[in-house]
């Protein structure tokens, strides 16, 4: 239209990048300003994580990650695994787990527990953060106040064993009812409702710390919220605690073992659930250990770092239907699917995460038998796969059932990615080797809790993680009465078998107790156990004496050390 | 008619007769236009926007004819392929079926050249790798005679095993197992490259001494003839064991199942370029309209829509998304792909509409649409006619920029249990489950990435060249 | 103007009740509650539990006293962070979210212009396809494949440089901010880019800048005056939202950068189903979105002198 020359755009558009470069110019001087600005916004803020260093020797510390922020430190309510760990250094027990799992004196100095009592004598040297002492009145309080129906404390049913505790828990019963007594500030006598033999192994979790009484009512409602919130019983106390972001513990002065807690401070720097971002702090030199994943794995071995292992400790099973509508309550359609799912195949070639082992059975391989583990002395029934033989129950179980055509059916799981990848694998196999067709029902958490309460599945991906170091943790899941028996399996047998266990005195006839619903477990093909998880981890070079537990802090550092001369 | 007066020009009458009545004084050079054939026009001619059609095309026939051309079932796994990159070594022998072992017979003959003795029994296939050790003491023995059973009890080993060799004071690996036995079966991963396996012997507190052995294996990947012919490698005869054949051919690769990569990039491009395209097309349509009438009509009104718009925008996408699952009873693995449409579209519009508002409100005060109201357009007449096609540029860009956002929508929502059900692929949700092993088998992310960068290369370009072509003032300029 | 303000104050509060009741109703409808774990709980305990939140009313009665409490500006206490009171969970985590957005922001923003006019300047030529192939990187590559490769990146520099050069994760100081805000705002940038660059074009043919240039004016102040002044308006009606999205919507930045910010709480609530942080992030969130939109009509007529505010 205009004429101009070809010459001009060029020199049109010159000129204004020119401007433009103006504008940049003064953008990036904005910019910095507001940086500027922004810093000093940041630092009044206080929330700044020090620049976390993993191994510090000049201050005698390291720097961890928590996967989550703790709900709350008060541990008589306390629920999930972060809380755990941080309680595991702050707070200390009448008993604790030694570095070989064994049962130690904490608290307690000497212990002893008969058919209808246990007896704890404290230390007299066991104190406070504040200097004052430990005595048994706090582990009254501490107990009663689980029990009490205001508290809602989650856990409480595992304070059951003792006298007139579930009256208290259900409201029925005043807490100062509770069959617990102190002859003297240093003896504990607690009264059992039934035998329990295991007790002195309940007394290990954070539901049984001490709490002292004057304390918890200065706090007004808030306490274990906040780190001024809180009174200090283990080898550490929290120096300063900004929620979400970052945890720092110093060495408790008042903490009467030596041999525990040696390093001066545990810097709790990140907050971050993100495995590959936390594997990113430890490349960076900010964190002393971090978990592996088996993409990372490579490069673990190419840059020779010390890799370790550990069982968590939960074991995941194919969980069934026994309702009377759904077709998983025949036993020869159970037995179908039993006898075609390879759990090698699962975990050698298709979860590949390297620390999980196939499932063989509910009961982990840790587990202590009479003398030697559980399932050395039990060992579990395994089947070996055949097609055949699954086509042929198979048959069997829609002759037994009038189907003509089989149904399809649901699997429920989470949206967790390692679920998804079974459930796939799961879904192909069934249709290939059966004809069965698997709808996968994917659902978030809580919508998954929802539909497992209420039965809206024919199979289910479940796990169980041991809340104390006895098999009865894992072997009364499936008795008619328990709610976590999601299944609703109900068998009079096993419900008499896990009653044993539960009351029996003497240890082997326990242990028998164990090895039969193991049986039974398989038989009736309850469940079918697909995998006991693992953990790979690796740990900075010059920090020793880390330990991983089942039970109790997940990682251990109260028996840390920092050692110079690797 | 000349221009020059003639002065000597003198009127006659044939100059008064009637001239005929159909002139050629404006002669037509080219037909009339309407405003919709003039931007197909230009469209055509624009050679960006040219190529994204090629490319659009491309995409919808890969993805709907895709099927019958490579007709590999994208479900079907295969666990012995596990995250091939694409022209990986395909070559595999035979073997027999796996037996489970327990340990080396009495008949072994144990390797001396290492402190343990440690041995490989027999060949190490990707089936499993077994090693066999005798122990320590044998060699710390110096003495003459008998050699003595100085009661060493063996507390235990352990045995570790990484991918690159060892020099001294390394650390040893991956800790595979503690075991009492003096053997151990690797199953774990198998890839045909080169392991080091070390074990070491451990003492009574179960703390790792220095008695150590290092092996270094070949691992050879097999697989039996019943999985040949499960995969349909033996249509051009039987195998026996021992013999080399090829694996199928995956030219994309496969997934961490070892699902073909092409089959679902096939099949996934089918939910997502359906879900790209048509929710950001009806949910940017349904805010264009809102937002046109709320801009234009202006006052009370406007105020009232654009305060539902806010509404709407401020409540928690993830919440109210479960919600409409439930509401729209989704069963446990169907696709509940028209659903998920439905939603988007339900909670996806306000952002388009608030946008095009803005733009009427600007545009309303033109001269143009003073002008048009003067000769007596009625309101949608200006809206559609007029005030829309002159926010094309804005609507457009929206609109592809839209497309990666719906995919990757739809992929969230499918992992978390609305939209398709597995095994059915898309292409957002293989960038999802790519991201996991994007260090060590890159091409799970890449392909779909890919193609998913395309689909938008395609459709900004196009966006462009429809911006150019609609846009009114550029008419009768080429 | 200041009585429409005032008009626009009003109607926002009744927007944000309307979000309120609405988010509330819809919280309650969703299957699961708050207070199942993956550990089944006895009945007794499960009672215990509902009294003590009070989830035992009825619906209505629990709307009712939410809506009272609320008034008083008191959000409970959240579910799963027991003893945590909402009020400081907003409090104490928005701040680092907002100077996170903020940052983000003005990145989107400036970049967004200045790339935009670029394209549009040199149009069809190199710079323009260089830009845009970037632009449709960044968009086509998810969140949170940017964020890891970032991370990556950082900690690559710092092994080969020896020292740290930017920190990769945790929170503090503006180092801690610059490349996390950076991915947060990339997406939007490459939206405001391609916005930009479109509006740019189309006002390029515009009679009122065919007008100014054969009047005569200065190539740079028709730029400046009318062409970016312009082609701003649609940029900036896209600006008020996505500072309200960008600052609670940095989920996967706060998680893969370890930075304790509010965006984490709003997706964990939801999986977690925890109520009262649901309730009160939403209710804040609606209230931060509802401002700033009024904020954005405002500036609307400051920029462009034609759209006056008809009441």
């Amino acid at each position: 239209m205009s004429s101009k020359s070809a010459k001009q755009p060029h020199d049109a558009a010159h000129s204004l990048s020119r401007q433009l470069s103006l504008y940049f110019f003064l953008a990036l001087i904005f910019v910095a300003g507001l940086l500027f600005a922004l810093n000093q916004l940041a630092g009044l803020m206080g929330t700044a994580s020090q620049e976390a260093q993993a191994v510090d020797f000049a201050n005698n510390s390291i720097s961890a990650v928590l996967r989550e922020e703790p709900p709350q430190l008060d541990s008589s309510k306390s629920t999930d695994s972060s809380s755990g760990l941080v309680l595991g250094h702050i707070m200390e027990g009448l008993l604790r787990m030694d570095l070989q799992d064994r049962l130690e004196p904490g608290v307690a100095e000497r212990w002893q527990v008969t058919p209808t009592h246990a007896t704890f004598w404290l230390r007299k040297d066991a104190k406070w953060s504040d200097g004052k002492p430990i005595t048994a009145a706090d582990f009254i309080f501490a107990w009663q106040l689980a029990l009490k129906p205001e508290t809602a404390s989650q856990y409480a049913t595992l304070l059951y064993p003792i006298e007139n505790a579930e009256a208290i828990n259900s409201g029925e019963l005043p807490a100062s009812a509770l069959g617990v007594s102190a002859p003297d500030p240093n003896t504990l006598v607690v009264k059992l409702s039934r035998p329990v033999a295991f007790f002195d192994k309940l007394v290990v979790f954070p539901t049984f710390f001490p709490i002292r009484e004057d304390f918890y009512k200065a706090t007004q409602g808030r306490f274990g919220s906040d780190a001024k919130d809180l009174l200090y019983s283990g080898p550490y106390v929290i120096k300063n605690w900004v929620h979400s972001a970052n945890m720092l513990l110093e060495r408790n002065p008042h903490y009467w073992d030596n041999n525990r807690g040696k390093l001066a401070q545990i810097n709790f720097a990140y907050i971050t659930s993100d495995a590959t971002a936390t594997l990113n702090f430890f490349k960076d030199e900010r964190i002393a250990l971090a978990r592996l994943q088996a993409e990372n794995l490579t490069e673990a071995l190419r840059l020779k770092w010390p890799i370790r292992r550990f069982a968590d400790g939960t074991v995941f099973y194919l969980e069934f239907n026994h309702r009377q509508e759904r077709i998983s309550r025949n036993l020869n359609f159970r037995k179908a699917i039993q006898h075609v799912l390879d759990m090698e195949e699962l975990v050698y070639k298709v979860t590949k995460l390297p620390g999980y082992l196939p499932g063989k059975s509910l009961f982990p391989e840790w587990l202590i038998g009479v003398e030697k583990t559980l399932r050395e002395e039990y060992p579990a029934t395994t089947v070996t796969v055949d097609h055949a033989k699954a086509k042929a129950y198979l048959a069997l179980a829609q002759q037994e059932l009038g189907l003509a055509k089989l149904p399809e059916i649901t699997l429920l799981t989470s949206d967790n990615p390692v679920s998804n990848i079974q459930s796939e694998w799961l879904q192909e196999v069934l249709k290939q080797t059966l004809g069965i067709t698997v709808k996968i029902d994917k659902q978030i958490f809580k919508q998954r809790l929802a539909k497992m309460t209420s039965g809206d599945f024919d199979l289910l991906l479940g796990g169980w993680g041991p809340d104390y170091n006895d098999p009865l943790t894992y072997g009364d899941l499936f008795a008619s009465w328990n709610l976590n028996n999601r299944g609703k399996y109900n068998s009079p047998q096993m419900d008499e078998l896990v009653a044993t266990a539960q009351n029996a005195t003497a240890t082997p006839d326990r242990m028998q107790a164990f090895g039969d619903i193991q049986r039974q477990l398989f038989d009736d093909v309850v469940i079918l156990p697909m995998y006991e998880r693992g953990v790979t981890y690796v740990v900075h070079p010059q920090l020793k004496g880390v330990k991983r537990r089942v039970i109790g802090a997940e990682t251990d550092y109260t028996y840390a050390y920092l050692d110079p001369d690797t | 008619m000349s221009e020059e007066a003639n002065p000597s020009w003198q009127p006659s009458p044939s100059d008064f007769t009637a001239k005929s009545k159909y002139q050629t004084a404006d002669a037509i050079t080219r037909p009339a236009m309407s405003y919709w054939q003039d931007a197909w026009r230009r469209l055509k001619e624009n050679k960006r926007a040219l190529f994204s059609l090629y490319l659009i095309l491309g995409l919808m026939t890969f993805t709907l004819a895709g099927p019958y051309l490579w007709t590999i079932d994208p479900s079907a796994q295969d666990l012995d392929q596990i995250g091939m990159a694409p022209g990986a070594n395909r070559n595999v022998t035979i073997a027999p079926t796996y037996q489970p072992w327990y340990g080396p017979t009495n008949n072994l003959v144990y390797s001396e050249d290492n402190l343990l003795s440690l041995t490989l029994v027999g060949d190490a296939t990707s089936q499993a790798v077994r090693l066999a050790w005798k122990g320590g003491w044998r060699k710390t023995w110096q003495g003459t005679g008998p050699e003595p059973d100085n009661g060493q009890t063996n507390y235990g080993y352990k045995i570790y095993r990484t991918l690159f060799a060892l020099n001294p004071d390394d650390a040893f690996g991956l800790p595979l197992m503690e075991t009492q036995n003096h053997y151990f079966e690797d199953r774990l991963d198998l890839q045909p490259t080169d392991y080091y396996y070390t074990v070491v012997a451990l003492d009574s507190q179960g703390v790792e001494t220095d008695q150590f052995s290092i092996v270094q294996i070949t691992v050879k990947r097999v697989i039996t003839v019943l999985e040949a012919q499960k995969r349909g490698l033996t249509k051009s005869g039987p195998v026996v064991e021992g013999e080399e054949i090829k694996l199928s051919l995956h030219p994309f690769g496969t997934d961490y199942l070892g699902r073909d990569m092409l089959a679902r990039l096939i099949y996934g491009g089918q939910v997502s370029l359906f879900i790209g395209i048509f929710a950001p097309l009806l949910y940017v349509l349904l805010g264009v309209i809102y937002g046109s009438i709320a801009g234009f009509l202006g006052g009370a009104v406007d105020q009232l829509m654009m305060r539902f718009a806010d509404f709407a925008v401020a409540l928690p996408f993830l919440l109210f998304m479960i919600l409409l699952k439930v509401v729209f009873g989704i069963g446990p693995g169907e696709s509940g792909v028209l659903p998920m449409l439905v939603a988007m579209v339900i909670l996806l519009w306000p952002a388009p509409a608030r946008l095009v508002r803005g733009q009427i409100l600007q545009i309303r005060e033109e001269g143009y649409v003073s002008a048009s109201k003067l000769l007596g357009a009625n309101t949608s007449y200006l809206v559609f006619r007029h005030m829309i096609p002159n926010t094309m540029g804005v609507i457009l860009v929206t609109i592809t920029f839209q497309v990666p956002s719906a995919i990757f929508t739809e992929a969230f929502l499918s992992f978390i249990g609305m939209g398709v059900a597995p095994p059915t692929p898309s292409w957002g949700s293989m960038c999802n489950d790519g991201i996991k092993s994007m260090l060590t088998r890159p091409h799970e992310l890449f392909f779909p990435a890919l193609f998913i960068s395309i689909t938008v290369l395609a459709f900004n370009l196009l966006g462009d060249g429809l911006r150019d072509a609609l846009d009114a003032r550029m008419r009768n300029r080429e | 103007m200041l009585i429409y303000t005032l008009k626009r104050l009003a109607l926002g509060v009744l927007t944000v009740w309307f979000i309120a009741t609405a988010t509330f109703f819809g919280m309650h409808a969703v299957p699961g509650d708050p207070l199942s774990s993956d550990k089944s709980t006895t009945a007794q305990i499960r009672a215990n539990l509902e009294a003590k939140y009070g989830l035992d009313k009825p619906l209505l009665t629990q709307y009712a006293i939410y809506l009272k409490n609320i008034s008083q500006g008191d959000f409970g206490i959240s579910f799963t962070q027991e003893n945590r009171q909402v009020n400081d969970i907003i409090k104490e985590h928005f701040p680092i979210s907002a100077i996170l957005g903020i940052l983000a922001i003005v990145f989107a923003a400036l970049g967004g212009i200045l790339w935009g006019a670029l394209t549009a300047l040199y149009r069809n030529r190199w710079p323009d396809s260089v830009i845009m192939f970037l632009v449709i990187l960044g968009i086509s590559v998810p969140s949170f494949v940017i964020a890891a490769i970032s991370q990556m990146f950082l900690v690559n520099i710092n092994a080969f440089a020896g020292t740290t050069i930017l920190p990769i994760g945790g929170w503090g100081t503006v180092w801690h901010m610059i490349v996390p805000a950076m991915v947060l705002g990339l997406s939007t940038m490459a939206y405001l880019t391609r916005l930009m660059r479109s509006s740019m074009l189309e006002i390029v043919n515009t009679d009122y800048i065919r007008t100014a240039h054969s009047k005569g004016l200065p190539k740079t102040r028709i730029f400046s005056r009318h062409q970016l002044r312009n082609a701003i308006l649609p940029v900036v009606t896209v600006l008020g939202p996505a500072i309200a999205g960008i600052t609670t919507g940095g989920f996967v930045v706060e998680i893969v950068f370890a930075i304790p910010g509010l965006g984490r709480y709003f997706v964990e609530a939801i999986q977690q189903l925890d109520y009262t942080v649901i309730m009160g992030t939403t209710v804040f969130y609606g209230a931060f979105l509802v401002f700033m939109v009024i904020l954005v009509d405002l500036l609307y007529g400051w920029i462009d002198p034609r759209v006056r505010i008809n009441p």
